[in-house]
């Protein structure tokens, strides 16, 4: 099966690319080949110019130093049996960087500060902190090597929302402190576009739209990015009120079977007889900004989407209307 | 006339090794004929154990009602027995919960699961349940319904077995749906789906829905009415435009402040609420809240505020709502 299909994608340095679709559509598995955890069955991976496939061991233990993960499950992702000074120190053991206690432990107490957390942590146990602790804990040992790209999978997803706007708060403040470079993966598109400077969308293996974030989100061409958009309702009445909801039909075909031509057809408002049978390819559509789609010149967004235009997402509503809370 | 649901200072416990927690603390809240009600709040606010306590499905023991009654048409909950119960659950009060898999019966067909609700409740024959069955699978959008009758939950994705939910929760035409999570796990093209569906028929039915999230975009989408949930208690409820607009709890403000939003320009930064939620088992003295609360004042400390009437339909239980309205128009 191919969980990825044909997929190029750049994260720059300093930047946060964001990779959004839904449940089973590829996003961990590329974010797991960059982090050289999973091998592409064809294709190459770079970083910093250099083949993974081609790194001996010492080239490999360096890779291993630069780039972290930070996953969705804090809980399942740290050993519930190590107090926080083990697993935050863990990293910095292993790559004996401070091999002698008191040293480790002034560095953990650090990167703890560093994640908004108290020092006295460091007995602590994961089942003995709340879901946001857990997670600072989790990004403390991410940057225990002092990184440079630290994927985020669902980094924030499985947090409530006054905790996930902590837990953002913190990466953004520490991308900027420490010059990381972040593929962060989610499928809250408000998170994405928040957080991203950039943002791929990906549908059944392929990547079908990219461009940055504040462009995707007012002029998505891929109509699968514009029934993304359109589904997600957003935290105001008034709007919800007013938007027309024609959610895109059908279901998420399975991955191991995907359709012919462009994947996206069989729900696509658009499909016509190419596009059941040509795959599409990324075009530019604009500066930066790609699409794979071969409808491209009929997907312009009309105003706020009419019974025949494709559906009005929130950004276009909201620029078209003054909203906001009553000051 | 009286609410179709009224709950009126619900207290529930749960027995734990530390001793008692509680975990609902005096909520009241009402849902009227034909209305949706939102019950949104974070993870362990206590907005499952309030429904369960509605549909009288808590675990008893650990849990016990120590407090409060359930009125449902006028009757409270908390005195029916057992079997009225069951037969009110299903006939009159329809759920449908995040994880189909664990409400479904998995050794039960579809159709078979569907039919026999009706037959239970509504005495109708066999052939009559299935013609209903199919329209109803029909109605919630299921593709090729008569084929669906046939198959097993397993045979369904996701999207589809809580499409099915929702057509049992349906079929005996209840007064009210209690739906707790309904589409947290689904994808979001297929949540938009189910939640149109779910809102389309139960205002063709007429059927009330208390929907229970903790998307505020969800409830603003779907809401008439809003409670917004904190560690066991209510502390803001009213319409829904009103409370999105101009929030009177320092919790809703900083919630609605906490998420990125897609109608906004990129680039606002968020306002987390500092802190986080209390453990129920060491409550803080005073307002829950006040730990994390920019507004606090001593007198927060000394007693727990009571929701009060702010304006007509408008609920706050704040002490200091007037500061934070000032704040607002300032
Ligand atoms: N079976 C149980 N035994 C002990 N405590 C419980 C039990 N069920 C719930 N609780 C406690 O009751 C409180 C309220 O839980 P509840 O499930 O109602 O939260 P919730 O608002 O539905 O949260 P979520 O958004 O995570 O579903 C929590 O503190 C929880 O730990
Ligand atoms: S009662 Fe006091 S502590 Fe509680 S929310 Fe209001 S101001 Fe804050
Ligand atoms: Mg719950």
């Amino acid at each position: 099966m191919r969980a990825v299909d044909g997929v190029d994608l750049v994260v720059r340095r300093g930047e946060t690319l964001g990779l959004v679709g839904e449940s089973g559509c590829g996003k961990s598995t590329i974010g797991r080949c960059m982090l050289g955890l999973e091998r592409p069955s064809s294709g190459r991976i770079l970083f910093d110019g250099a083949d993974l496939a081609g790194f001996d061991r010492a080239a490999e233990r360096r890779f291993r130093r630069r780039v972290q993960a930070v996953f969705q499950d804090p809980f399942s992702s740290l050993n519930p049996r190590m107090t926080v000074e083990e697993i935050v120190g863990e990293p910095l053991l292993v790559h004996g960087i401070a091999r002698e206690r008191r040293e480790r432990l002034r560095r953990v107490r650090a990167l703890l500060d560093l994640c908004g957390l108290p020092g006295q942590l460091v007995d602590r146990y994961p089942h003995e902190m709340s879901g946001g602790q857990r997670q600072r804990v989790g990004i403390a040992r991410a940057l225990a090597l002092e990184p440079e790209f630290v994927l985020c999978d669902e980094a924030v997803s499985a947090l409530d929302v006054s905790i996930q706007a902590q837990i953002i708060r913190l990466l953004e403040d520490l991308r900027e402190r420490l010059g990381l470079t972040y593929l962060f993966i989610a499928h809250d598109l408000s998170v994405v576009r928040h957080i991203s400077h950039r943002v791929a969308v990906m549908y059944l293996g392929r990547i079908v739209e990219i461009a940055d974030s504040e462009i995707l989100f007012a002029d998505p061409r891929h109509p699968y990015t514009q029934a993304l958009l359109s589904a997600v309702p957003v935290p105001d009445p008034e709007i919800e009120r007013r938007r027309p909801h024609r959610p895109v039909t059908g279901e998420i075909p399975n991955p191991a079977d995907p359709p012919d031509g462009c994947v996206f057809h069989p729900r696509c408002p658009f499909a016509d007889a190419r596009c059941r049978r040509e795959p599409p390819a990324l075009r530019a559509v604009g500066d930066g900004h790609e699409a794979a789609c071969h409808r491209l010149e009929d997907t312009v967004m009309a105003g706020g989407g009419d019974a025949a235009g494709p559906p009005a997402t929130p950004a276009r509503l909201a620029t078209s209307t003054s909203t906001g809370r009553a000051t | 006339m009286p609410a179709l649901l009224e709950i009126d200072g619900l207290e529930v416990t749960f027995a734990g090794e530390a001793g008692l927690v509680p975990a609902v603390r005096g909520v009241s809240l009402e849902v009227d004929r034909g209305e949706m009600v939102a019950l949104v709040g974070e993870s362990g606010s206590g907005k499952s154990v309030t429904a369960l306590a509605v549909l009288r499905l808590l675990p008893e023991p650990p849990a016990r009602i120590t407090g409060g009654r359930i009125l449902f048409d006028g009757v409270d909950l908390l005195r029916v027995g057992e079997e009225p119960m069951r037969r009110l659950r299903g006939r009159r009060i329809g759920m449908v919960f995040q994880e189909p898999m664990t409400s479904l019966n998995p050794l039960l067909s579809v159709g078979r699961q569907l039919t026999e609700a009706m037959e239970v409740h509504l005495g109708i024959s066999r052939r009559q349940a299935e013609r209903r069955a199919v329209e109803l699978l029909e109605a919630v959008g299921i593709p090729d319904p008569e084929g669906r009758l046939r198959q097993y939950p397993h045979q369904l994705s996701g999207g589809m077995r809580q499409r099915v939910m929702i057509a049992i929760a349906l079929c005996c035409e209840p007064d009210l749906v209690i739906a707790d999570e309904p589409t947290t796990a689904l994808d979001v093209t297929i949540q938009a789906q189910i939640l149109e569906v779910m809102q389309d028929l139960c205002a063709r039915l007429g059927v009330a829905l208390l929907l229970i999230t903790h998307n505020l975009a969800i409830v603003a989408r779907y809401a008439h009415r809003v409670n917004v949930m904190y560690a066991g208690r209510v502390v803001e409820s009213g319409e829904a435009v009103a409370l999105y607009r101009r929030p009177a709890h320092p919790y809703t403000l900083g919630l609605l402040d906490s998420v990125p939003r897609l109608d906004r320009p990129r680039g606002a930064p968020l306002e987390p609420i500092p802190g986080s939620p209390p453990d129920p088992a060491a409550l803080p003295s005073g307002c829950a809240f006040r730990p994390r609360c920019r507004l606090a004042r001593p007198r927060c400390a000394e007693a727990v505020p009571d929701p009060v009437p702010i304006e007509p339909g408008h609920r706050s239980a704040c002490f200091e709502y007037r500061r934070l309205r000032a704040e607002a128009t300032a």
